[in-house]
């Protein structure tokens, strides 16, 4: 019978990610609930050092794959050396973040071990000894509840930012067991020709606590300068809407809504934003939403929790001010 | 080159959500268009045929209505479609379509398969992924460019905090993100000419499937509608004052910073 709630340890240049953790939390109350063992599986190279780590954070054991053919995430390589691992341990449960990579490689392996698959999610609980996955459709305009009844694994992956971390307990120990990678030369059949990655100190948007976004009331990309100086105050990630997007004053992967980023930051501050379905799809589930905009019919103020009606240009500034005074 | 398209027809992003007395999504009523991702893909491949030459074929699972977000495809530019569609189908998952898009595609001759990256209605991002596999065909998800040449397709795709850039052979499955390219409109010809263009119909039986193979993983269980969010409190004063006193609020009520 398949037995063991496994999670992806997602890494990226050795630091594991915070969604990994969050799954290990929730990985461990299910567990402890059908007496199953939590298993993290790490892959990589030169990452043996983090399953410690996943230990402290509740795995009792974490296979760990490490080769240079694991040292850029491909889809073939971490698919063939996941789903044989799943094929030989036969788990009953396997949960990923739902970031691009999890995204990418949970579909794959759950198409090669004849899994369903659960994308996305933002509730999971135990009903009847059944996992069950709470998951947004139609960008979060409503949600399903749904399960896979039959075939093993069951598989999910979660959005991250939704389920909360428990404190790691310094000095527990996982078992660590080393996994060999056998990857033949055509295994891998994607070539990584180039990596270029935006430096920014600020956090990524999925994974943001605090998110200042800005739309057509930015009036031209210089003005975003406005909002970072705010986003450097709270800690916060920068995020637009798809008019700012497509005015081509910031990058497309800033873009929050039904065709962009799906996030559910602690509080979200909408300035210039008018509110419109797509946008409200991607943030409505935030916890506190605040709107800035100088039209009082506009739509976002009915979804805010607080809102200003005034020029962005004049409160912004003086908002952060205030936070960084308030802050000290 | 033979480049074929899969394309799901999605409810408009438009749309209100509502559950019907069943406690079903409520499709009366709703506009329905090509999932907006699929626009991208379709897009792509009349450039890529347009400057290789070739034929654009559009495949799609899904209810009789689906036909329409077909026909639009053929009249963008596309040659020729084949909708899938079988009362059987219904209760369909990510696992089931992809059985069924898979078996039609076997019997297509096909350099590249282009998809969206994910459905704007179910937002499974799997569908393309799960049809890579059972091709055994390499995949690159959430491309931004493409180019293909000599065999090759050279891909550029979102990564967490940038981009990178993808070589695979082909054939190969790809899948659109925003930003690939400006989906054209169809033009008063491309309709007119749509209508003649070939449209096959199959079942699940024409593709040699019981609803026994292709039955789904996943079963839905119920669905709900997020609690409505309330307005809340328009923070009173002059702009200068009500920004101070917004920062207050979020400290000291919310909690929050
Ligand atoms: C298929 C499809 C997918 C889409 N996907 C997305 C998506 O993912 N994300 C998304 O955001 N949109 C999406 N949209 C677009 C969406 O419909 C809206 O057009 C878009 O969200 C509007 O952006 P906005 O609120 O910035 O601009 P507008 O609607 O133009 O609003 C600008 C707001 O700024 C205010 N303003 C102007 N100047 C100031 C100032 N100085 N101070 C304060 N306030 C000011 C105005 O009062 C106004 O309310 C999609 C549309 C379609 C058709
Ligand atoms: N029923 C379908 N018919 C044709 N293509 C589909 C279908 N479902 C999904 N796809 C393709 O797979 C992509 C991802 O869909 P999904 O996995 O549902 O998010 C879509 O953008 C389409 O290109």
């Amino acid at each position: 019978m398949a037995k063991g709630i496994w999670v992806f340890a997602e890494q990226r240049e050795g630091k594991v990610k915070k969604v990994t953790y969050e799954l290990l939390s929730s990985g461990r109350k299910i567990a402890d609930q059908t007496g199953e063992e939590l298993c993290a599986v790490l892959l990589g190279k030169g990452v043996a050092g983090l399953a410690e780590g996943l230990g402290e954070y509740g795995a009792d054991k974490v296979y760990v794959a490490e080769s240079d053919q694991l040292a850029d995430y491909t889809t073939d390589g971490y698919t063939k050396v996941l789903a044989d691992l799943i094929k030989d341990h036969q788990p009953s449960a396997v949960l990923l973040g739902c970031t691009i990579t999890g995204r990418d490689l949970a579909a794959r392996v759950a198409q090669r071990v004849g899994a369903g698959l659960m994308t996305d999610c933002t509730a999971l609980e135990l009903a009847d000894g059944q996992l069950n996955f709470t998951r947004p459709i139609y960008a979060g305009k409503a949600f399903v509840k749904a399960a896979s009844p039959e075939a093993r694994p069951v598989m999910a992956t979660v959005r991250p930012n939704v389920l909360s971390v428990d404190a790691p307990q310094a000095g527990r120990k996982a078992e660590v067991v080393n996994v060999p990678v056998n990857l033949a030369a055509g295994d891998i059949r994607q070539i990584i020709k180039d990596v270029v990655r935006q430096i920014s100190t600020r956090p990524e948007l999925t994974e943001a606590d605090v998110i200042v976004s800005g739309g057509r009331g930015m009036k031209g990309p210089e003005n975003f300068k406005v909002l970072e100086e705010l986003a450097d105050v709270l800690g916060a990630a920068v995020g637009a809407s798809r008019a700012a997007v497509d005015a081509g004053w910031i990058a497309q992967s800033f873009q929050v809504g039904q065709t962009g980023k799906t996030v559910s930051p602690v509080l979200y501050i909408a300035c210039g934003i008018s509110g419109a379905i797509q946008h409200l799809a991607g943030m409505g589930s935030s916890k506190c939403i605040v709107a800035i905009n100088k039209d009082p019919e506009a739509n976002i103020f009915k979804v805010a929790d607080y809102g200003i009606v005034g020029d962005l240009f004049e409160v912004v500034p003086i908002f952060a001010e205030e936070c960084k005074k308030l802050q000290a | 080159m033979n480049i074929v398209v899969l394309l799901k027809q999605t409810f408009d992003t438009e749309a209100k959500i509502a559950l019907d007395a069943g406690g079903q999504i409520n499709r009366q009523g709703v506009s329905l268009i090509i999932n907006p991702y699929d626009e991208f893909a379709v897009e792509e491949a009349l450039r890529l045929k347009e400057k290789n030459g070739g034929e654009v074929t559009v495949v799609s699972a899904g209810p009789p209505e689906a036909q329409d977000a077909l026909r639009q495809a053929l009249a963008m530019g596309a040659d020729k479609a084949v909708h899938i569609t079988d009362p059987a189908l219904d209760g369909a998952d990510e696992y089931t379509a992809a059985a069924v898009l898979a078996k039609a595609l076997e019997g297509l001759q096909c350099d590249l398969v282009l998809a969206g990256w994910r459905a704007v209605d179910d937002g499974s991002a799997q569908v393309a992924v799960r049809v890579a596999e059972i091709l055994g065909l390499p995949q690159v998800n959430v491309v931004t460019r493409l180019e293909v040449a000599d065999g090759k397709a050279v891909a550029t795709r979102d990564i967490e905090g940038g981009s990178e850039v993808v070589e695979v052979p082909l054939p190969a499955v790809i899948t659109a993100q925003k930003g690939l390219n400006e989906p054209r409109y169809p033009s008063m010809k491309g309709i007119m000419q749509a209508k003649k263009k070939p449209m096959q119909k199959l079942s699940l039986g024409d593709l040699g499937l019981d609803a026994g193979q292709a039955a789904p993983k996943v079963k839905a269980l119920s669905y709900s509608l997020p609690s409505a969010r309330s307005a809340g409190k328009i923070v009173p004063g002059e702009v200068a004052e009500a920004a101070c006193e917004l920062a207050r609020l979020l400290r000291e009520e919310a909690k929050i910073i």
